[in-house]
């Protein structure tokens, strides 16, 4: 994806490092969670971590902003060594956590002006810069609502409104839009790119192929703990999956598993679909097509075939 | 591993979270702040007061007022320490949004602690108006008592930070009311002078921090000057930072790992 890259936010030259770690390792007990990995995030970019759960994504972000030491490894954020100066990082950088942590003892409006007293703001500038962020997440209107009484939804919005009241560099998102209908996912995504236009530095995780396709500029594969492919999403499809994918379904799909195979380059059955990758669609178009009986589907492929190839198809629980 | 606290100023900003939730409550709050006391020292003072008599040259009234004036101080901070801080710590995680911001887990519980402390002032300011409305207060020295119940706030809110930081239920909390704050209320001479219980349980009471609170705050409550002060507010202190050091180092594993 291209975008326009204006308001420089300081630090965010091009080439500047947002985050840079080498060789993150966690341990818990006998269990690596994170076993070696290796980032470098660069400043204004959106960076996606994808992974199945358990993966080691939110324990990554964690250590990222100093909540929890590595077992080893180097990590500077915004130019920070963490977690020695993890409190200078994270006085320019905002957080929207996994589950939302907004305070059920206050109204909307009173959620950010707490939050940002933590900060160490307030003031008349603090003021107008609460009623541009709950004009930013569409909450100008339940300024004074209790918590209890927002959406999902609104909640999210609160909680990306919340993360920026101290104007970050770099922005933490852990899965911004799961469980969000597909409204409040389209106003967070486009919110999102707004940031990035205004020259901030993102990191998301998200369960969401359509979300990462659309928003990350690069992104990390990562599965037990170990980053396993990293590019833009364009590239990373292109490096690792045929463009053309079949899905055929039915019972007719035992016969084409060996005559699909040949003609494709990849054939491979998951349960009762049968896939079939390939670089040139024409044989098989033609040949299907004579095959009345055969229901299929062709469509290009996409990072979601990325995903499940490069970290395989079992259940991760 | 146990570090000293790496604090800041920071921790105000926690403290002040707190007092705005307070505020929007306060009215009956205060109300609560003022009714109870007044109940304890009427309903015992008047009802146990005949049976009792004088205790020492002083009326039964008197007495009770500056010992429940150190026990409410040990409630309010206890139990503000321990339930409200929990909640916000697991169900709320009040905790978790402030460490997404500059705070550490050092400067939280501070604040958690300072804000007990606070508590702790508020209620037993209250019973000291009572107290003095009620004619028990002997001069102007018992206002003095504030600061020592700000310290004995400080220390009981930090021992509570302890078990908060272990508990992993509320549940919990039970074992602590149980097996050291009902004991401790009921040998510290709050209800009744120490020199009634055998000696080597009245020495031991001395162990633990209410009792030197009772020995500091009853003489100024009755307007006169506690012998051995330093000593006392020594116990109360050191308790205190002990415990605010133990609390911090428990939840920083708790909280970082
Ligand atoms: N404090 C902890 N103590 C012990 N194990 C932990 C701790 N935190 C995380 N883990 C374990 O580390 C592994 C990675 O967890 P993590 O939360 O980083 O995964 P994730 O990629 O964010 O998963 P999800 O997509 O489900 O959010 C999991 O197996 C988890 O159980
Ligand atoms: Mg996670």
């Amino acid at each position: 994806m291209h975008r326009a890259r204006h308001g420089v936010m300081g630090e965010t030259q091009t080439g500047a490092l947002a985050v840079e770690a080498r060789g993150l390792w966690k341990r818990y007990g006998s269990m690596d969670v994170v076993r070696g990995v290796d980032l470098d995030v660069r400043a204004g970019e959106c960076f996606g971590l994808l992974g199945p759960n358990g993966a080691g994504k939110t324990t990554t972000l964690r250590m990222l902003l100093g909540q929890t030491p590595p077992s080893s490894g180097e990590l500077h954020v915004l130019g920070h060594p963490v977690p020695r100066e993890a409190r200078l990082a994270r006085n320019r950088i905002g957080v929207v956590p996994q589950m939302d942590n907004l305070d059920p003892d206050f109204t909307v409006r009173e959620n950010l002006l707490t939050y940002a007293s933590y900060f160490g703001l307030r003031g008349d500038q603090l003021a107008r810069r609460v009623d541009r962020l709950l004009e930013f997440a569409n909450l100008d209107g339940r300024t004074q609502a209790q918590i209890q009484a927002l959406s999902g939804g609104m909640k999210r919005r609160l909680s990306l409104a919340r993360a920026l009241i101290n104007e970050p560099a770099l922005v933490v998102l852990d899965e911004p839009s799961t469980g969000l209908d597909p409204q409040a996912r389209q106003h967070i995504w486009q919110r999102l790119n707004m940031l990035v236009e205004q020259g901030r530095t993102l990191i998301l995780t998200t369960h969401y192929m359509e979300e990462a396709e659309r928003l990350c500029d690069r992104l990390a594969i990562i599965d037990n703990g170990t980053i396993i492919a990293c590019d833009s999403p364009r590239n990373l499809v292109a490096a690792h999956i045929e463009p053309h994918v079949f899905e055929l379904r039915g019972h007719g799909i035992g016969e084409w598993e060996h005559r699909g195979g040949t003609m494709a380059g990849r054939a491979e059955r998951v349960g009762d679909t049968l896939l079939l990758y390939t670089h040139a669609p024409e044989p098989l178009l033609q040949a299907l097509g004579a095959d009345p009986n055969q229901r299929y589907w062709h469509r290009p492929a996409g990072l979601e075939d990325v995903f499940l190839k490069l970290t395989g198809r079992e259940l991760r629980d | 591993m146990l570090t000293f606290p790496a604090v800041s100023l920071r921790f105000l900003s926690v403290w002040r979270r707190n007092l705005r939730v307070w505020r929007k409550l306060m009215l009956p709050s205060i109300m609560g702040n003022f009714g109870e006391p007044l109940l304890y020292l009427l309903a015992l003072g008047y009802g146990f007061g005949q049976l009792v008599g004088d205790i020492g040259e002083l009326p039964y009234m008197v007495f009770l007022a500056s010992g429940i004036i150190c026990s409410s101080a040990m409630n309010t901070s206890s139990f503000e320490a321990l339930y409200s801080a929990y909640t916000r710590m697991t169900v709320q995680r009040t905790w978790g949004a402030m460490l997404d911001a500059p705070l550490n887990v050092d400067d939280v519980a501070l604040g958690e602690i300072s804000w007990a402390a606070t508590k702790a002032l508020i209620s037993s300011t209250a019973i000291l108006v009572v107290a003095s409305l009620l004619g028990l207060v002997g001069g102007w020295q018992a206002v003095l008592v504030l600061p020592v119940i700000l310290l004995t706030g400080f220390c009981f809110g930090a021992c509570a930070m302890v078990v908060t930081a272990v508990s992993r239920s509320y549940d919990f909390f039970l074992y602590y009311f149980t097996l050291v704050m009902t004991p401790m209320l009921l040998l510290s001479g709050v209800f009744f002078p120490l020199d009634q219980l055998p000696p080597l349980i009245a020495q031991g009471a001395f162990l633990l921090p209410l009792a030197h609170a009772v020995e500091v705050v009853r003489p100024l409550m009755l307007g006169g000057a506690p012998t051995n002060a330093g000593l006392h507010l020594g116990v109360i202190a050191a308790y205190g930072l002990v415990a605010f050091t133990l609390a911090t180092a428990i939840l920083r594993r708790r909280l970082m790992s």
